[in-house]
């Protein structure tokens, strides 16, 4: 019985969503468990602190071939003799999880939204995630001997203790990488959208491209990332990144702000998992206000210009 | 070029989600189905697009489940796919829908094999990995573009701040995002044609059940919304920052 935990640590610090995953691992253990990881990525020994004891990396491995660190992890698991396998639910682990679980015949929770259900008894552990685009959730029970976990980030509090986990590097052959990295194309120097913790994002209500600026200024003064509804990426007012949603991309940042969306149900699949919706909306009836915590009925011509106003004054007390 | 393009049917985006048998299993009483919206808005157009590129070749689609995804099936042919399958089998989980696919997929000798980013029931998003670690194969997901140049493709994928831009040798399995094809709406002709399509149901193979959904719940209800002023509009900065503590 061990736990191992498979994370990116791409990046200049180790990434939160790779700290997270490793609390979440050594939680669901309840003891250290082994990390493993690819890239050259330094500072590794600091996941100790969140449960690791130690951290088996791959230097030199890109993140792009799935089929390569699925080797990885796999050898690493058979090594270990692990019998849970822990995923990040992101670009990477989206690549690597689901091809573990077919390698090793293993059950997979996709997405799960925290550790298991202490309370299920003999029924064995049931996982939670969210299915239905955030309408509903789902308990799963993995019966299979051994099991894998994609974690999605932001589900659990990164436990810190003492410690400082042994790094070792990896010395298996995983063959060589059948996809190649052409090109990185670089989006904007803005906060990437899945990773943001608070975004401000617009629809139609807005009228046009050109009256992002106020947006795009809320945005900078509460370091926000910005977003949209689909209808506004379709027009070309806005890049197509920025499109959120059951069809575009889905987010669970701390805080969604909300100006001249309607709230469709499309709309609302990709960001119902929000922790604070705030939804501004000249429209009373804006099926919108059904879903958020906080609400103005206004004109947004009107009320952004006060929010900003409000956001300066409150990073200038700060 | 043989493309074999992955098709599920998921309730419509506005169904009514609510759950039956003591929460056990979703209720689709008066639900209409559909086609996933990746795999038909992106997926199946984009293979189709491919294919009328090359001025040959063929794109089959592959659904597992019972006879009552049938008519979904017909969308896809109706759309353009040249023929379509069903695995007659009602897998527990995503690896018994994948062993099921590779199962069939494994001696045709498809050149590309494209799904859809995630089901919009299910949200896993993995079945497209899943399979094509069954066939032995590269796997790129939440891709947004794809081109081909002989037998080498090119694909994009969003990475978190920005745009990978990966080349692979076919055969390939990729998960097809938004940005990948347009929306095509099925004409008449395409009904029509749809209608003397081969739909062929083929047996299902024996596959591992290694997880499963023991039961449902809907979300706890969202407290009252509280409603500030738009000539306070300020407030609500304010409130963020004292009240809900996330500025
Ligand atoms: C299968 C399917 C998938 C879809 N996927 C997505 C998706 O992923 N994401 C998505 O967003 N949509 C999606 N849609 C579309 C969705 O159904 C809605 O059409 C869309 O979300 C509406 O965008 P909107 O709210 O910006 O525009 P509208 O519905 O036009 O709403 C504009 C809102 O702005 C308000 N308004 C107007 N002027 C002002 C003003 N001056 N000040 C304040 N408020 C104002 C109006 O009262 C209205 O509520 C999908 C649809 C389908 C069928
Ligand atoms: N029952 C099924 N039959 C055929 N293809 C499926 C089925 N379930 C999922 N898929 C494909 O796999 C993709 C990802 O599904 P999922 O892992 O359920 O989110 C979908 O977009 C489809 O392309």
């Amino acid at each position: 019985m061990s736990t191992i935990v498979f994370i990116d640590t791409r990046g200049e610090k180790l990434p939160k969503a790779a700290q997270e995953a490793v609390s979440y691992a050594s939680q669901l253990a309840g003891g250290p468990v082994t990390a493993v990881t690819f890239g050259d990525a330094q500072g590794l020994e600091a996941l100790g602190a969140n449960g690791a004891g130690k951290v088996i990396v791959a230097r030199g491995v890109k993140a792009v071939d799935g089929q390569q660190l699925t080797k990885l992890v796999c050898d690493v698991a058979a090594r270990e003799g692990a019998t849970t396998i822990v995923c990040v639910h992101d670009n990477t682990g989206k690549a690597v999880a689901p091809r573990v679980a077919a390698r090793l015949k293993a059950g997979l929770v996709a997405g799960a939204t925290g550790l298991p259900d202490a309370s299920t008894g003999s029924a064995g552990q049931l996982f939670r995630r969210n299915v239905f685009s955030g309408k509903a959730r789902a308990w799963v029970e993995v019966t299979s001997p051994v099991k894998v976990l994609s974690v999605m980030p932001n589900s659990i509090p990164i436990t810190r203790g003492e410690g400082t986990a042994a790094v070792e590097e990896y010395s298996g052959d995983i063959g060589p990488a059948r996809i190649t990295v052409k090109e990185l194309r670089k989006a904007g120097s803005g906060i990437p959208l899945p990773e943001a913790e608070l975004v401000v994002s617009a629809g139609r209500g807005m009228k046009g491209p050109e009256h992002w600026a106020s947006v795009e200024e809320l945005a900078r003064e509460l370091g926000a990332a910005t977003a949209c509804s689909r209808p506004v990426a379709d027009m070309h007012w806005r890049p197509h990144h920025e499109h959120v949603g059951q069809t575009g991309v889905a987010i669970r940042p701390n805080l969604y702000i909300a100006i001249g969306i309607s709230g469709a149900i499309q709309h609302l699949a990709g960001v119902n998992q929000s922790k604070v919706i705030c939804v501004i909306n000249k429209d009373p009836e804006a099926p919108f206000f059904k879903a958020a915590d906080y609400g103005i009925v206004g004109d947004a011509f009107e009320v952004l210009p006060k929010l900003i106003e409000a956001a300066k004054k409150l990073n200038a007390e700060r | 070029m043989k493309i074999l393009v992955l098709l599920s049917q998921v309730p419509d985006t506005t169904a009514r989600i609510a759950f039956t048998n003591n929460n056990t299993q979703y209720d689709a009483a008066g639900v209409t189905f559909i086609v996933n919206p990746y795999d038909e808005w992106y997926a199946l157009v984009r293979a189709l697009e491919l294919k009328e590129a090359a001025g040959s070749g063929s794109v089959t689609t592959i659904t597992v489940g019972g006879a009552d995804t049938e008519a979904t099936i017909r969308k896809g042919l109706a759309i353009g796919a040249d023929e379509a399958v069903r695995v007659d089998a009602q897998p527990t989980d995503a690896l018994g829908v994948a062993q099921q696919i590779a199962a069939y997929a494994r001696d045709k000798g498809f050149n590309l094999v494209l799904a859809g980013k995630e089901t919009i029931d299910h949200n896993g998003g993995v079945v497209g990995a899943m399979v094509a670690e069954l066939l032995d194969l590269p796997y790129v997901p939440l891709a947004s573009k794809l081109d081909l140049a002989g037998d080498t493709a090119t694909v994009e994928r969003d990475v978190p701040g920005g745009v990978e831009v990966l080349e692979v040798k076919l055969p390939l399995v990729l998960g097809a995002a938004k940005g990948m094809a347009e929306q095509r709406i099925p004409n008449m002709r395409g009904i029509m044609a749809a209608r003397t399509k081969p739909l062929n149901v083929v047996p299902a193979a024996p596959v591992d059940e290694v997880a499963r959904t023991v039961k449902f719940e809907l979300p706890p209800a969202k407290g009252a919304v509280k409603m500030i002023p738009a000539d306070e509009a300020g407030k609500l900065i304010e409130l963020l920052h004292t009240e809900a503590k996330v500025i």
